[in-house]
């Protein structure tokens, strides 16, 4: 740990870099608002822990994985199903019917599977299976229509288990562990594009059933008002000690004002410096779990394990050597990658608040984790780190940039002109052209990224 | 001079020096090998020959024409003909079409020299509208010789064309390359089997870490003691 | 009991609901999957792009559709974007061919892995052209076939045939099976019988033995651009006259396209459509509500009170997927034996 410390510190190109990104957010903040460049600093650093994610699976093993919004997306499930209170009334109407139903599912598959393996008469498998279905369906949808139908405006699903929020970070690992594991079991070891195909594929689906399953996370009627790890804006607001914090710090400036306008700046301060301060809260937690998952990935890269993973994916000669073995540990690393996106995800709901699903747009997003990997260097975990920051700022900030730009050229225009008017309609979508042509440039022209790897054995 | 001629080759993949002034050569209506232990350079005085690998030092020539500096493609189109060691057809095409991408470079009428391939193996016309995956081990060498020769070459290079087969298939090969040799080419190949293709050869070399070790006719070299003690097994 | 007329008028229902569709949709899929495929035999990656690629070609084709009917240039009948086709094709060839050159070509000639670097790049790819498509015509739904919808309609074939159940031939439908038969044609013509397709096949089934051949790369992957312009702007075209441009749902062709191929074999032609067209029966079968097809075969005592659908709408996309995990537990070569290991 104070070895890679050290490394990194001497690393003088990354501590530059590093330190133009601070100057960068430090400018947003006292140009813009401060709670902007935290805003930014927060989803750099969820980014980061998805991109830490990606980069073990693709720097670490070259696994490539394009459904990075799908195992975010059961992250984010995780959430609401961890710490949102149960809804009593659903449970009753409808949760054991649907209970049953879910039984009756996975009875049926696993049945299947055990009568394959005893090479029983395909077709009468596929009767089963198919009774099964029909059954389980039938089931499904009476218990489904009646769960939903327990005060749809507000609850319509089962809820959650009420919870600490802090456990479904962990539990998002694990289920995204687990679809992970399925997949992998799967395609690993074929070719490579059917990872990343069926990676696409079952992302797609996770959404389709989030967004579809009102009873199981209220699909497109979104969960608000998830419970929070760190306090309110308006708790703190009224509390005594934050107020006296923010009167002592601007306390020369408030000295010159009168009584009543003493209050009213000071209110206007303490309702800032409020989201400031939730988000600084944040900000901590989020640092918290991505320093501890940098360390302990570190170290994995370090074991002998992790010596044997570089070894299979340096070394052609090595990897075939090893046959077989190859195909395990691909599967142990892209376990790994995707719990780990999994926490991400679940951390990025916590983070919002609220969980709706159309907020993953499953290629768009994936696709800049991607870029945050190979433009701070795939293989290199302070790499991702560090595009996770760059990407997510452009983003942002290229919006802005857009409109500005367009200002500019409104200059030169008659007002109200309609080709004007459809630039700016639809000037964000060069973004997505923007991020491609980055891609595109670092892949051709600096392969290797800001932060090339440095364990790379030549 | 030779018909064809590699003069003291140097050669290297990446910083791994593999060839150190190695020659070798053969005339038209000759058969030269190329023998000698594991990890020799025997394969990379093929690649250097054909241009698929790059020479530092040495040359090349054709015919007494210095060819070190053209393309592979180029060499094809002057009269070299290679067939791989493994590889060696299109398998999911059929004989005749494999036959039709060996003359692809040719501009003129191909039928004649197709006809030709299938008179020396007659087998090939009987199965020319069959894939080359579905031929025999044997057949699918023919196919890959008969490729080979639609460029109507006079060098035909070879790269351990009995690597993997059995005795018997090997046999039909040797005698299907002592067909090609009789037609006038120039033939010269790599081959393991050092005592069986020392047997039929007209002229061979022994490389040994990239150097000439011993130079010969293929009797000669069968008969020296030295040879038969390091590289025949006694 | 039901009547011989009952189960005509149900196969009237079946044709009109599943069969048809099913046909043109599977038809516009293995347009695209045959232009997967020929990325794939010749570039050797898995082309993410194509979805992406099918809205750019169907823009050009409503844009050049769009000034020629603002110019009265249209034919009778058939829907414009028909004779916006070619020109369409010719914009699409340059922007491939442009693509190849500013990105794929330098892969091929340092020999990357050019599975996973093909991918990667695909993807950018994919996103600057979905970006260019989405900043010109923007992001939502449009229609733009013009002409007559039918060729003949619902109306037309029951007051023809004094059936209860109508069929309807749409002019989008008539022209998707026409023209996909086609270039199927062309296709599998152009490989099988002429030598620029026959230096294609060769160079993908043993590259090396194709240089050795004297079979110029640089030429094959040309062609292949060429080729996957035609097929490309083809089936977007298509399935924009049948179900509207919307260059989200085209993005997301990219699933249904990849099942075909796999499920088809990676790298067969013929794999390809008979994916294609079992994953779009797959989809229209499974998602068809058997309701009124039951009530027409059944007796009285036994018609269904609920839709009889075996999956939901929504889940459409999912079938797909769903086929190919089941072709890869129980088949992975796909149905037409296809590469299923690397550098195979």
């Amino acid at each position: 740990m104070v070895n890679n410390m050290k490394t990194f510190f001497q690393d003088k190109k990354a501590v530059a870099y590093f330190t133009i990104m601070a100057v960068v957010l430090i400018f947003v903040g006292l140009n813009q608002s401060w709670a902007l460049a935290l805003g930014i600093i927060n989803m750099s650093l969820i980014s980061a822990i998805m991109a830490l994610g990606v980069n073990i699976q693709w720097g670490y093993a070259g696994l490539m994985n394009v459904g990075i919004m799908g195992f975010a997306a059961l992250g984010g499930v995780s959430v609401v199903l961890i710490a949102q209170q149960p809804v009593a009334e659903a449970v009753d109407a409808g949760g054991i019917k649907m209970f049953i139903a879910l039984i009756m599912g996975a009875a049926t598959i696993t049945l299947g599977i055990l009568l394959n393996r005893r090479g029983i008469n395909k077709w009468l498998i596929t009767a089963i299976v198919v009774t099964g279905y029909l059954f389980t369906r039938y089931y499904f949808s009476e218990a489904a229509d009646i769960i939903e139908k327990v005060d749809p405006a507000i609850t319509g699903y089962l809820g959650g288990f009420g919870l600490p929020i802090a456990f479904s970070w962990i539990v998002g690992g694990v289920i995204a562990a687990g679809a992970a594991w399925w997949v992998g079991k799967i395609t690993l070891g074929l070719r490579t594009d059917y990872l990343a195909i069926a990676t696409l594929g079952i992302s797609e689906i996770i959404l389709y059933v989030i967004k579809n399953e009102d009873w199981f996370v209220r699909g497109l009627k979104n969960v608000y008002g998830l419970p929070r790890p760190v306090p309110y804006e308006v708790d703190m607001q009224q509390s005594e000690w934050f107020q006296n914090f923010i009167a002592w710090i601007h306390r020369s400036e408030l000295q010159l004002l009168s009584q009543s306008d003493q209050i009213e700046k000071l209110t206007d301060y303490v309702r800032e410096a409020a989201v400031v301060f939730v988000k600084l809260c944040y900000s901590g937690l989020f640092i918290a779990i991505l320093v501890s998952l940098i360390v302990l990935s570190n170290l994995a890269l370090n074991s002998p394990w992790g010596r044997k993973v570089r070894a299979i994916r340096d070394n052609e000669v090595a990897a075939s050597a090893m046959g077989k073995d190859i195909k395990s540990q691909h599967l142990q690393i892209f376990v790994l990658g995707s719990a780990i996106v999994g926490v991400a995800g679940a951390l990025l709901v916590t983070y919002d608040g609220i969980f709706i699903p159309t907020a993953y747009m499953p290629l768009r997003f994936t696709f800049l984790i991607w870029v945050m990997v190979i433009l701070g260097g795939s293989g290199n975990n302070m790499g991702s780190v560090l595009g996770a920051f760059i990407i997510w700022f452009i983003w942002i900030q290229s919006g802005p940039m857009g409109l500005w730009f367009v200002e500019m050229l409104s200059n030169n225009m008659a007002e109200g002109s309609s080709s004007l008017e459809f630039i700016e309609d639809r000037v964000h979508y060069l973004r997505l052209v923007f991020m491609g042509a980055i891609l595109l440039l670092i892949m051709r022209f600096s392969p290797s990224g800001l932060l090339p790897e440095k364990n790379k054995q030549l | 001079m030779a018909y064809l001629e590699g003069k003291n080759l140097v050669a290297s993949y990446g910083v791994v020096p593999i060839l150190h002034e190695c020659s070798v050569e053969v005339e038209k209506g000759e058969l030269a090998v190329i023998v000698g232990p594991n990890g020799a350079g025997k394969s990379t005085v093929m690649r250097v020959l054909l241009g698929m690998l790059e020479a530092t030092a040495g040359s090349v020539t054709l015919d007494g024409k210095d060819i070190s500096m053209l393309s592979t493609q180029d060499r094809i189109s002057k009269g070299l003909a290679f067939v791989p060691q493994t590889k060696n057809v299109f398998p999911s095409m059929t004989v005749e079409e494999n036959l039709q991408m060996g003359g692809f470079i040719r501009k003129d009428d191909i039928s004649k020299t197709i006809e030709e391939v299938y008179e020396l193996f007659p087998i090939l016309y009987e199965k020319r509208k069959q894939l080359a995956v579905q031929l025999s081990g044997g057949q699918r060498q023919q196919v890959a010789f008969g490729r080979a020769m639609m460029t109507k070459p006079s060098v035909m290079l070879l790269d351990e064309p009995t690597a993997g087969v059995s005795p018997i298939v090997m046999d039909e090969i040797f005698s299907n390359i002592l067909d090609v040799r009789n037609a006038g080419m120039a033939v010269l190949m790599v081959e393991q089997n050092a005592q069986q293709a020392l047997n039929i050869a007209d002229k061979g070399f022994v490389l040994v870490s990239g150097r000439n070790e011993h130079t010969g006719t293929g009797k000669d070299l069968i008969n020296d003691p030295e040879v038969r003690k390091k590289f025949l097994g006694g | 009991m039901s009547d011989s007329i009952d189960i005509i008028n149900a196969f009237a229902l079946l044709t009109n609901f599943v069969i048809l569709p099913a046909l043109s949709y599977g038809s516009q899929l293995a347009l695209g999957a045959l232009a997967v495929t020929l990325v794939y035999s010749i570039l050797r990656f898995s082309n993410f792009a194509q979805g992406d690629s099918m809205a750019f070609g169907t823009m050009l084709v409503i844009l050049i559709s769009g000034y020629m009917i603002s110019k009265g240039w249209t034919i009778t009948g058939f829907p414009t974007a028909i004779l916006a086709i070619p020109l369409a094709l010719i914009g699409m060839a340059i922007y491939l061919l442009l693509m190849d050159r500013l990105v794929y070509r330098h892969y091929r000639k340092i020999k990357a892995k050019q599975n996973i670097i093909g991918i990667t790049a695909s993807i950018g790819v994919m996103f600057i052209t979905g970006g260019i498509v989405r900043f010109i015509l923007g992001a939502s739904a449009q229609r733009f076939g013009d002409g007559e919808r039918f060729i003949f309609s619902v109306r037309e074939f029951k007051a023809f045939t004094g059936l209860e159940q109508g069929i309807a031939f749409k002019t989008s439908q008539f022209l998707t099976i026409s023209l996909a038969i086609l270039l199927v044609a062309f296709l599998f013509y152009f490989l099988q019988k002429t030598k620029t397709g026959k230096a294609m096949r060769a160079y993908s089934d043993n590259t090396e033995l194709a240089l050795l051949s004297g079979i110029d790369p640089d030429k094959v992957v040309q062609i292949t651009w060429l080729l996957v312009a035609l097929f490309t702007t083809i089936a977007g075209t298509l399935y924009g006259l049948d179900k509207g441009f919307a260059p989200q749902q085209y993005h997301l062709l990219l699933l249904p396209i990849f099942a075909s191929v796999i499920v088809g074999g990676i790298g067969s032609p013929i794999g390809a459509i008979a994916g294609a067209f079992l994953v779009a029966f797959s989809e229209i079968l499974l998602t068809y509500a058997y309701k009124k097809f039951l009530i027409y075969l059944l007796p009285l005592s036994m018609h269904p009170s609920s839709l009889v659908q075996l999956i939901g709408t929504e889940y459409k996309y999912a079938i797909s997927f769903v086929i190919l995990v089941i072709v890869l537990l129980i088949r992975p070569t796909g149905i037409f034996k296809g590469k299923v290991i690397d550098g195979e």
